[in-house]
């Protein structure tokens, strides 16, 4: 039986001072609900991931003591493709007929600091400065411009977007508008990317409530088809995060082309069918690499795709359209759980503002981060 | 002869002191895979019989980036603060064609470094410690530089 999406919940994303991770997600927990028109004694299972909260699954304890199984879920920036996938998993198999994905997070400012051997990782690889994520993305993005022609303009073409999509955001980060030249002219931090092209961690959740496709008529929010749920881990010589060494001469595909081949293939859509991208923008490089790599594109081909505004709101093909990560920050928890709920908001085309003419009826959602694991969505009408 | 007050940051990483230091990988018996630092399993195959193997001491460069911000600490432990950070660069090296090794680059000016340019291996303090000892990693320089 297929699995629909019937109601979708949003705590902002930002800084929330005196506020815990876990009454944001029981604010986007009830949000999700109401929009469902399901009630907290109707949902029979249940997916929760964080990185900063050890158990969160004690959101029963605001929720409702209703003794569900309520299963923690965590693939670092994958944790809410897992929860929202294993979620569709449990009504496909039959298991239940209301199910519930949560993400929630707060983290510290700055850069993720943790030591290497939560990665697996030992500890001369942190204590000689080595143990930074930001690096990956620094270094992978520059080959790609050597290899495909991007420009630094192209970089921050796509910084200038979701800080634009994110102003006509109110539940978003950061909405002030910043230009091009702003963002050249912003702090380099891992070259070629500079301040102003990187997402910051940051806090937030959401929640998202799922049921069988035969019954969605007994609840109040409008359906939207969960089509495919895929996660993919690194292959042997792929380019990854957080490798002291990688197999030379190998060139093997990032995880995402794993997990997005995978995805079209169980859905049955194709590349050319998506009507709405939400696409792992830890910064303005990642954007433009998963462009490529979810089957969007051809490398190289983004340069002028981005000069012409095909991924602008108005353009042939939308991304991030909320603001991405850009424009929202990463509560790594809920960060995929955003981009479902940004999905379905267009898919129904009740995005206000930032609608995608044209009644989008694919979308499409992305995750990928540390240690090379990645996992695609795609939902329809 | 290096001179005392030095130390490796970890044990088993590079052979050193020594004239020509090298890096220490692992070969896989079952499969060939050569990995760094040399671990107890093969990423390849699974393969637990990994024997230590002398990587080339000179390789080009894959990729880099910078490092213009002071590394959150811990877990880095330079000695340095966000006052004193010099900003270094980072990237990786093929050796050989058969591995890829993520390292510290001497040069930090992107703007010096070029992808396919000539490395070549070096030891280098990165820290000091309250005892004044300076604790060694690895890092590659530029080939041009300091040739014999």
């Amino acid at each position: 039986m297929e699995a629909v999406i019937v109601g979708v919940g949003l705590h902002p994303f930002g800084r929330f001072p005196g506020k815990s991770a876990m009454d944001m997600a029981a604010d986007a927990v009830r949000l999700a609900l109401a929009d469902a028109g399901v009630g907290w004694p109707q949902v029979q299972t249940g997916f929760v991931g964080s990185l900063e909260v050890a158990n969160p699954d004690a959101i029963v304890g605001r929720l409702g003591l209703t003794g569900i199984p309520l299963r923690g879920v965590f693939n670092g920036c994958a944790t809410a493709g897992s929860a929202l996938a294993m979620a569709a998993r449990a009504i496909e198999n039959g298991e239940c007929d209301v199910a519930i994905a949560i993400g929630m997070d707060k983290h510290p400012r700055g850069a993720f600091a943790a030591d290497p051997s939560v990665g697996g990782l030992p500890g001369w690889y942190g204590q000689t400065g080595l143990y930074l994520t930001t690096h990956f993305f620094g270094m992978k993005i520059n080959r790609y411009m050597h290899d495909h022609g991007i420009t630094e303009q192209t970089l921050a073409r796509v910084a200038a977007k979701n800080f634009r999509n994110a102003s006509g955001n109110d539940k978003a980060w950061r909405r002030t508008p910043l230009s091009v030249e702003e963002i050249l002219a912003s702090p380099m931090l891992n070259y070629p990317l500079r301040q102003f092209m990187y997402c910051g961690p940051d806090e937030g959740a959401a929640a998202a409530v799922l049921c069988r496709a035969d019954q969605a008529h007994k609840y109040a929010g409008r359906p939207v088809r969960v089509r495919a749920c895929t996660l993919r881990s690194r292959r042997i010589g792929a380019f990854e995060v957080q490798s002291p060494a990688l197999p030379a001469g190998e060139p093997t595909p990032s995880p995402t082309v794993d997990a997005s081949r995978e995805a079209y293939q169980l859905a049955g859509i194709g590349p050319q069918d998506v009507a709405v991208a939400q696409l792992q923008d830890t910064d303005a490089g990642s954007e433009i690499i998963h462009l490529a790599e979810n089957g969007l594109c051809k490398d190289g081909e983004q340069e002028r795709m981005i000069a012409d505004g095909e991924t602008e709101i108005t353009g042939r093909l939308p991304v991030n359209t909320d603001g991405g990560l850009i424009g929202n920050g990463e509560p790594i928890g809920a960060s995929g759980l955003r981009q479902i709920h940004e999905l379905v908001l267009q898919l129904r085309g009740a995005a206000g503002a930032r609608q995608v003419p044209g009644k989008p009826a694919v979308g499409y959602a992305h995750l990928y981060g540390a240690p090379g694991v990645s996992a695609v969505t795609i939902l329809s009408t | 002869m290096t001179g005392s007050g030095q130390v490796a940051v970890a044990d088993c990483l590079f052979i050193w002191p020594a004239a020509e230091p090298r890096l220490i990988g692992g070969r896989c018996a079952a499969c060939g895979q050569v990995g760094f630092p040399a671990g107890a399993g093969c990423e390849r195959c699974g393969g637990t019989e990994v024997t230590d193997t002398l990587l080339p001491e000179r390789g080009t460069l894959w990729t880099f980036t910078t490092q213009n911000f002071r590394p959150p600490s811990p877990p880095y432990d330079g000695s340095d603060t966000a006052e004193t950070f010099r900003p270094f660069a980072v990237g990786y090296v093929d050796l050989g064609g058969e591995v890829m090794v993520e390292a510290r680059l001497t040069e930090p000016d992107p703007a010096r470094l070029t992808i396919g340019q000539q490395m070549r291996l070096v030891i280098v303090p990165y820290t000091t410690r309250a005892d004044g000892t300076e604790v060694m990693t690895f890092a590659f320089a530029p080939a041009g530089d300091e040739e014999e």
